[in-house]
């Protein structure tokens, strides 16, 4: 079934066809259009899920990882400000191992106040133990949210998906929305291993001395290392499933490349006509969208750069003290491999400033004119 | 022939608590889990916070407790159980209880927004708050659930906690929950009778339960049971009930409202007071005491 809908309500969508049992939520600017439309398709029961209606972003995730111990696929969603009040309950889901499934709208922090997109957001949960995948698209989002229980579940690792706040979260764009037969022969219902109930009383969450708490975070990381594979595995089978393929990054035109973009979210979309622009003057660019940030796809990400000419990521965040974060991860992924790629880092877009293909084009004049980097950062745009 | 004599038990003999937990001499927290649990029985589920309780249960892999528990965050006692109630019954079990389990900073302090959250929206869990009247498990810090006149290590007899300690049940009271009540170690037919109650009501339920504290208060472990049943003969603890915010039931009515004074000579955290001090509080306690009887005057 195709509809025309807005990027926040492929995120309830996408928990509506993945059959999320508990949702517990927060309103925040631009988010609410998720909370409004699951609270009809909960009312409409088209969504059999309880929903509580909590008083912060810290009681929904709280209320999510509790329902999550207890069995039920749990799905909140939020942004921004909202996203960092939860940031301990984050550590304590990863930790918990409760595969919550949330969506973010990547809006910048405040002050001043900003409701328009930038990614500091969620790269500032980088440390937190969560997967997460940028969107570009709002067939991406419907499709990442279903792929996200399946690999968060496998795992039991929780799951970020981020859309840009407005550039995607309040655009209409043409939606397949998969059957919802078709959903469930993909995604089974959640049945954990270990769950809380007074038939076997377990303790969880417990004082956990040095004697176990290494061991642990071992075990957490070492599944976190089985998500690439695994996120190629369940891409290829929703790509036989339902004609899409959802991987760890999308490469476009990348084969050939003399100079090839690393972007994310819907700055990476914008990439692609940016790319067709310059070949069509004769420059051979390409753009390595990423779309799983954690666990950061290092194979992928090694395999298409180290054949590039040169190689500018673009960031619409910063690591103030350091430099943008996308370029920070590209670098150590790239470091002491056996290649001779100039790195370029650029900072555009902060505070929801458009970028638009004539950045990709300032971006590409820049990285073309020299041989080396002269900086770690160069400033696209910004007022001096 | 030698007649045997017997005695009736008042609660259940059956255990829900072990012998090996961690709790100091003379803790009134672990009567108070014992004397619930025997109440609310073996399909109960507990979210504890960071509290007393945390490391009374015992540290990974072990819990002297014969329910589940998820140790949860501090401030997160509220929406945890939210959370966990929803979850179990979309996975099908409409039976358990669920409780959160929290200390009187967890609720007072960085608890009450969850708390006031879930009380709000009559999310049908059982809150109970065991009150030691400080932050105990971090080692004996005000919070604002200690009584004017205390020391602790952030509040010294220099510069002793000068403010009343957070009226919590009439703010409970004010978002008009079916059920809520104080209880306390001392009066365990009492508390047990509440927690029981308690169970057989749908929607928030709310108890406060007082819980001497040696190791805060610098009392002899001995002392605990008496402490407890001091507090409710000198009124400074009452015992009473209140359903949906207004019906208010008082438990007991000392036949001689004891002064405060013996009370505060048993604990070594009012040392310092003076008679001054002393006189302060028992009017407020007085206040208090003649406010709680008219709104539990027979209407």
């Amino acid at each position: 079934m195709k509809k025309v809908i807005m990027g926040n309500h492929a995120l309830s969508w996408g928990a509506q066809l993945g059959r999320a049992q508990v949702i517990a939520a927060y309103p925040i600017t631009p988010q609410t259009q998720v909370v409004e439309l699951l609270s009809e398709m909960c009312a409409n029961k088209t969504l059999d899920a309880k929903f509580i209606k909590v008083e912060s972003e810290h009681s929904a995730m709280a209320a999510c990882i509790a329902a999550s111990i207890a069995g039920a696929r749990t799905f909140t969603a939020t942004s921004s400000q909202g996203l960092t009040l939860m940031h301990e309950l984050l550590h304590w889901a990863s930790g918990g191992r409760n595969p919550v499934v949330m969506g973010n709208i990547n809006r910048a922090m405040a002050p001043g106040w900003s409701i328009w997109t930038d990614q500091n957001d969620s790269l500032s949960q980088r440390d937190t133990g969560w997967i997460q995948f940028y969107c570009s698209s709002n067939q991406e989002v419907v499709d990442t949210v279903i792929q996200a229980f399946r690999v968060s579940e496998a795992v039991m690792i929780p799951s970020m998906v981020i859309l840009d706040a407005f550039a995607l979260s309040h655009t209409y764009e043409v939606v397949d929305i998969p059957d919802q037969e078709k959903v469930d022969a993909f995604l089974p219902p959640f049945n954990p291993p270990i769950r809380l109930t007074p038939t076997a009383p377990h303790a969880f969450g417990g004082l956990t001395s040095p004697e176990h708490y290494f061991e642990l975070r071992y075990k957490l990381q070492k599944d976190m290392e089985k998500v690439p594979d695994l996120v190629e595995q369940t891409g290829r089978e929703y790509e036989k499933m339902f004609g899409r393929y959802l991987g760890q990054v999308e490469d476009y035109r990348c084969e050939d490349a003399e100079l090839i973009f690393v972007t994310s979210g819907t700055a990476g979309y914008t990439a692609r006509v940016g790319v067709d622009q310059l070949r069509q003057e004769g420059v051979k660019a390409g753009n390595l969208r990423i779309k799983m940030f954690r666990p950061f796809p290092f194979a992928k990400v090694r395999e298409i750069l180290t054949k590039a000419g040169k190689v500018a990521v673009v960031d619409r965040n910063i690591s103030y003290g350091h430099h943008g974060v996308f370029y920070q991860e590209v670098k150590s992924a790239l470091y002491g491999r056996d290649h001779n790629v100039p790195l370029f880092g650029y900072i555009t877009g902060l505070g929801g400033r458009d970028i638009t293909p004539e950045i990709y084009k300032e971006i590409a004049q820049l990285t073309l004119a020299k041989d080396k980097p002269e900086e770690d950062i160069t400033w696209i745009g910004v007022k001096r | 022939m030698k007649k045997e004599k017997t005695m009736k038990l008042s609660l259940p003999t059956e255990e829900l608590m072990g012998s090996g937990h961690l709790a100091c001499q003379g803790c009134a927290a672990t009567l108070a889990m014992r004397y619930v649990l025997k109440a609310l029985g073996q399909k109960t589920a507990l979210c504890i916070p960071a509290c007393c309780w945390s490391v009374i249960d015992g540290p990974f892999p072990h819990s002297s407790l014969g329910v589940p528990i998820f140790h949860c965050a501090f401030e997160t006692a509220a929406s945890s159980a939210s959370g966990l109630k929803a979850g179990l019954e979309m996975v099908g079990d409409m039976e358990t209880t669920v409780v959160a389990w929290a200390g009187d900073g967890g609720t007072f302090d960085i608890g009450i927004q969850a708390l006031s959250g879930a009380a709000e929206r009559n999310d049908d869990i059982i809150y109970i708050c065991y009150d030691n009247e400080a932050y105990m498990n971090t080692g004996i810090q005000r919070s604002s659930a200690t009584p004017y006149g205390a020391w602790t290590t952030t509040t010294p007899v220099k510069h002793f906690k000068n403010r009343p300690k957070k009226d919590i049940d009439a703010i409970m009271a004010a978002h008009r929950i079916p059920y809520q009540a104080t209880a306390n170690t001392s009066y365990p037919e009492d508390l047990f009778k509440k927690a029981k109650k308690a169970k057989e009501i749908k929607g928030t339920r709310f108890l406060h339960i007082y819980t001497p504290c040696p190791t805060g208060w610098k009392s002899r472990p001995e002392d605990t049971v008496k402490l407890g049943r001091m507090a409710v003969q000198n009124c400074i603890f009452p015992l009473y009930e209140v359903e949906n915010g207004e019906k208010y039931t008082l438990n007991i009515k000392p036949r001689e409202k004891k002064p405060v004074n013996d009370y505060f000579r048993l604990q070594g955290r009012f040392r310092h007071l003076k008679e001054e001090h002393l006189k302060f509080i028992q009017a407020e306690v007085d206040h208090s005491w003649e406010r709680l009887l008219k709104l539990a005057e027979p209407k």
